[in-house]
């Protein structure tokens, strides 16, 4: 049997060959065929999760109610003092200096991330800012989103931290953080499907050596992950319920 | 619960005696000095059935003006400022008791007397079918809709 492992779409072109890297090392490590496969959006990957097809997934943090209480997947690791942080920003040239200045009818950039889109939308609340009062342009990668901010077609714009450090210089100087998150509790997560689920322990002893083992360290941190900690199914649960407690 | 301290208290304070839902009664000191919300934060804990606070993060310890040792193991109504009427409360647990969730404006106390505003949901922690608890989830809350509590809340005693 040829199992099927993924990773959350949010991960850019750069870090795939490093999970292709992971995935190769996984099927070493448990003598099995693994399959990685890349969905090009959410909206894919969601309905190969609906469809069962998905039995090790790196995932973002949007998705894991469902993986895990829906679908019974289980909790293995996430990276250590890795979270999922957003910035909005805008126009360096713009009037906007803090959140409060932006008000209803603002036209917002962002893009499918759900996780980065949804702590967006919180962090404009204070304007009182929500779906209904602005005006959303869905784009298909941050450098597209700041695009929108340069070129005054969108007047703020949601980034994933990591990926508006990651802009160029020269674009990101065009720019002007109005305020980034400090969740600190969001992170994505490696989930075991049940079709994969009698492998666990074996899956959890693989990760476990990626800390020790320099070649596997290496994989990690073409990932930009420093190490991994294994979750206990209650570290998952907590983070589901976060998530919920955040989700209107 | 302990009563508030003087010597914890920063500024002129007023003193007000709480009662809570299970008949104790504590004596808290309160100040006019607001702390703004931390921008982009989250303020995260998480209680037992009872709600005695099980988990705390580092945003809700810096907040709080607490020690995280000193806020583990206290009921969480130890952040229940005068200003809040009862009756946001009793809605609150019974929504939560019920299973669903609850979302309000709460204004906060501190240690030092202190006082902030939250926007806060609040949800059933569910294992196996089972209430196991409750977390409570704060974000900074608009200026305008902090204004309407100011108005709305004295008129909820």
């Amino acid at each position: 049997m040829t199992y099927q492992f993924t990773v959350s779409p949010d991960f850019g072109p750069s870090h795939i060959a490093g999970w292709q890297i992971f995935n190769t090392w996984m099927q070493q490590q448990l003598s099995e065929s693994i399959h990685f496969e890349i969905y090009n959006s959410f909206e894919e990957q969601r309905q190969a999760i609906l469809d069962d097809s998905i039995d090790l997934i790196y995932a973002n943090p949007y998705d894991a109610a469902t993986l895990v209480r829906d679908k019974g997947f289980t909790a293995i690791a996430r990276p250590s003092n890795k979270s999922v942080e957003a910035i909005i920003a805008v126009n360096s040239e713009s009037d906007f200096k803090s959140v409060e200045d932006l008000k209803p009818g603002i036209k917002l950039a962002s893009t499918d991330s759900p996780d980065v889109h949804m702590m967006g939308m919180i962090m404009l609340e204070p304007a009182n800012l929500k779906a209904e009062n602005v005006e959303l342009t869905k784009c298909g990668s941050y450098v597209l989103v700041a695009k929108q901010l340069l070129r005054g077609t969108c007047d703020a714009g949601f980034f994933l931290e990591e990926a508006y450090h990651d802009l160029s210089p020269m674009v990101r100087n065009q720019m002007h953080t109005l305020v980034s998150s400090e969740i600190q509790i969001i992170q994505h997560v490696l989930l075991v499907g049940p079709a994969l689920a009698n492998r666990k322990d074996d899956i959890i002893k693989a990760i476990v050596s990626m800390n020790d083992d320099p070649k596997a360290r290496g994989v990690l941190e073409s990932l930009g992950i420093a190490s991994t900690e294994i979750m206990e199914q209650e570290d998952i649960e907590f983070m589901i319920d976060l998530m919920d407690a955040l989700v209107d | 619960m302990e009563d508030m301290k003087y010597e914890d208290v920063n500024g002129d304070s007023k003193e007000s005696r709480l009662k809570y839902h299970d008949g104790s009664e504590r004596t808290v000191l309160v100040t006019d000095i607001e702390i703004p919300y931390p921008e982009g934060r989250l303020i995260v804990s998480s209680t037992d059935q009872n709600g005695v606070m099980t988990h705390v993060n580092k945003s809700f310890v810096e907040m709080s003006g607490f020690t995280k040792e000193e806020l583990i193991g206290q009921p969480h109504c130890i952040l229940r400022h005068p200003d809040m009427p009862p009756a946001a409360f009793k809605d609150l647990w019974d929504k939560v008791q019920a299973g669903e969730r609850w979302q309000g404006y709460v204004k906060n106390l501190r240690k030092d007397g202190a006082y902030y505003w939250v926007y806060a949901t609040v949800i059933a922690n569910i294992r196996d079918g089972k209430v196991k608890g409750y977390t409570s989830v704060r974000r900074k809350p608009s200026r305008k809709k902090i204004q309407e509590c100011i108005e709305l809340y004295p008129t909820l005693f």
